[in-house]
């Protein structure tokens, strides 16, 4: 895998407070890589830096073997940025906005036209073509600020948040279109969102209070804390409420070192979390063990470590590294790195 | 400059959809009607009462020196105040609607940026004097005054204009709040165009503040005359305005 995105030790600072420290990865050409992490962690940063809106105050940033600092410009022709806050203005019809940001990134004149009308068909704004961007919708906005980063056919697409304020439908298709874009290009986004890293992206890179938690891919990132953190079987029973009989029942199973009962849900059952050695086979022995104690028996599913888990693990294993309890929300910790 | 064109034409698109350019044309032309109405109406009274005394007092009235040189001196004034409400938006409005982001992550320098704008909020102002020409238009009509010094009038005016969106420019750049750059803009002004009676008390700090004084290098244009130093004052002032508004640009890279 040659990597087109190279970051090296970047750090960042602002004033006093260190919004990212020491952080290096790399990003493959043809990859989609999740930038995840809590909000504040940094991940806007990294992002401006990458796309030489700001320069790191330590380390550097080579894409496609170019360092940022010595060739901004080249390296800015090969980047569509979408912040997030889409950078649009509201006075503009949208094909006329795709115009000047083609000009903008310096697309042959000849070339404009064709590039302009591609980027409309990419991102479906057909309809809203000759509209204002002012009165166009949340969605179809976000969709004029993606078109607006692909209208150059930029290598590298960095999209900060990208579905961000958009509502399910919208997500859905934008995620869509964010795949088809893998492969030939290079896609760098960020989210909070942990389910979209999963259907987006072929790697995590896992940030929180500025320093890089773990990287890898998302199967690989659930499989290493399920190994770490769940060497016993996990598995979720629903039952009636006031189960402390069916609790009771549970705990007298050969294997199960832990019951726990969760909160009520709506439809009036209650999910009981157990833990227990053994392979699939006790599932058998836990439902005999309910049943037989006079229990209603709802559910029964493996539980098993989600990417939630993972990125709760690893963004709280800092809080507590830390002893400050909001440190997800406030970034920048004062302590320097070496 | 390509880039910076493509800037400027977004610029004054911009600028034609929004009511400022439109609200800023219509109070320059109702003001500068008023003066000139004004200044015209003085300038027929005297010429009338000359006649009246059958040319005893000896001197004759002149289109250029009698009307149309302090014609071009008030709008030098009119321009003054009226400027910091073209540049104010310049950069502010893109940094408070975050489009400063698509401009600075894409493949042009931060002098382009700065030029683009400037370039755009120079052709409104160019635009704005044009105006100007109705009126100056109808003494060529009726009269037959010399064109060279109104040209070297007009020049000193465009010279004027561009030092000012120069400056505005620069404070534009500091803020993403446009009142405040037009207010700072104002101030800055102010301060510019009163040294000129602080100057007029003499003295070594005197000559400086003179000198200093952006309306006082607008007196020798207006009267039809051309210096070196008056051209070297508006464009190296423009120029130090520009270059501390680059500057400007590129410090937000820093802070983010």
């Amino acid at each position: 895998m040659e990597p087109l995105v190279l970051v090296e030790r970047v750090a960042k600072r602002y004033g006093r407070t260190l919004a990212v420290a020491d952080l290096s990865f790399g990003v493959a050409k043809g990859e989609v890589l999740g930038f995840l992490g809590p909000n504040g962690a940094g991940k806007t940063t990294t992002m401006r830096v990458i796309t030489g809106f700001m320069p790191p105050s330590e380390g550097r940033v080579l894409v496609g073997g170019l360092d940022i600092a010595e060739a901004p410009l080249e390296v800015r022709r090969r980047i569509g940025y979408l912040p997030e806050n889409p950078p649009l203005y509201p006075e503009m019809e949208v094909t006329a906005f795709l115009d000047f940001a083609a000009r903008l990134r310096g697309v042959p004149k000849t070339r404009i036209r064709p590039a302009v009308e591609r980027a409309i068909e990419r991102c479906a704004l057909g309809e809203a073509r000759e509209r204002i961007i002012g009165k166009l919708s949340r969605g179809y906005r976000q969709r004029v600020g993606l078109a607006q980063a692909l209208v150059h056919e930029p290598e590298l697409l960095v999209l900060d948040e990208p579905t961000a304020g958009l509502d399910p439908k919208q997500i859905h298709e934008t995620r869509k279109l964010i795949r088809t874009l893998a492969g030939e290009r290079t896609v760098v986004l960020s989210t909070h969102i942990l389910p979209e890293v999963a259907v987006t992206c072929d790697r995590v890179v896992i940030i929180a209070g500025g320093r890089l938690r773990a990287e890898d891919t998302p199967e690989r990132l659930v499989a290493r804390l399920g190994a770490a953190e769940r060497g016993r079987g996990a598995w979720e029973i629903e039952t009636a409420p006031a189960a402390e009989a069916a609790e009771a029942a549970l705990r007298a199973v050969p294997g199960v070192a832990r019951v726990e009962a969760g909160p009520e849900t709506a439809e009036r059952t209650l999910v009981l979390q157990v833990e227990a050695a053994g392979d699939r086979a006790i599932a058998t022995g836990l439902a005999r063990a309910l049943l037989e104690a006079g229990c209603p028996l709802y559910g029964l599913r493996r539980g098993g470590a989600s990417l939630e888990d993972v990125f709760l693990a690893l963004t709280t294993e800092e809080t507590e590294a830390n002893g400050t309890g909001d440190r997800t929300e406030t970034p920048g910790p004062p302590e320097e790195h070496p | 400059m390509r880039n910076a064109l493509t800037i400027a034409r977004r610029e004054i698109g911009a600028a034609l959809a929004s009511p400022v350019a439109y609200v800023l044309f219509g109070a320059f032309a109702f003001l500068y009607g008023y003066f000139f109405a004004d200044y015209l109406q003085s300038f027929v009274e005297a010429g009338m009462r000359m006649s009246q005394m059958g040319g005893f007092s000896g001197g004759t009235l002149n289109v250029n020196t009698d009307l149309l040189r302090w014609l071009m001196a008030s709008t030098a004034i009119l321009v003054l105040f009226l400027l910091p409400l073209l540049s104010m938006r310049t950069v502010s409005e893109e940094i408070r609607s975050g489009t400063m982001e698509l401009l600075l992550t894409a493949p042009i320098t931060d002098g382009q940026i700065v030029v683009g704008k400037f370039l755009a909020a120079f052709a409104l102002y160019a635009g704005m004097l044009a105006l100007t020409g109705l009126h100056v238009g109808v003494l060529f009509w009726f009269s037959r005054p010399e064109i060279a010094p109104v040209l070297a009038a007009y020049l000193g005016l465009l010279l004027l204009g561009a030092g000012l969106l120069a400056l505005g420019l620069f404070f534009s750049s500091l803020t993403r709040n446009q009142i405040v750059a037009g207010l700072l803009t104002f101030g800055a002004v102010l301060v510019l165009w009163l040294v000129e009676f602080a100057g007029a008390r003499g003295g070594d700090l005197g000559r400086v503040l003179a000198y200093l004084s952006v309306t006082g290098h607008m007196e020798g244009f207006a009267r039809g005359v051309i210096t070196t130093r008056d051209l070297v004052f508006y464009l190296s002032f423009a120029a130090f305005w520009l270059y501390l508004a680059r500057e400007s640009v590129r410090s937000r890279r820093w802070r983010g």
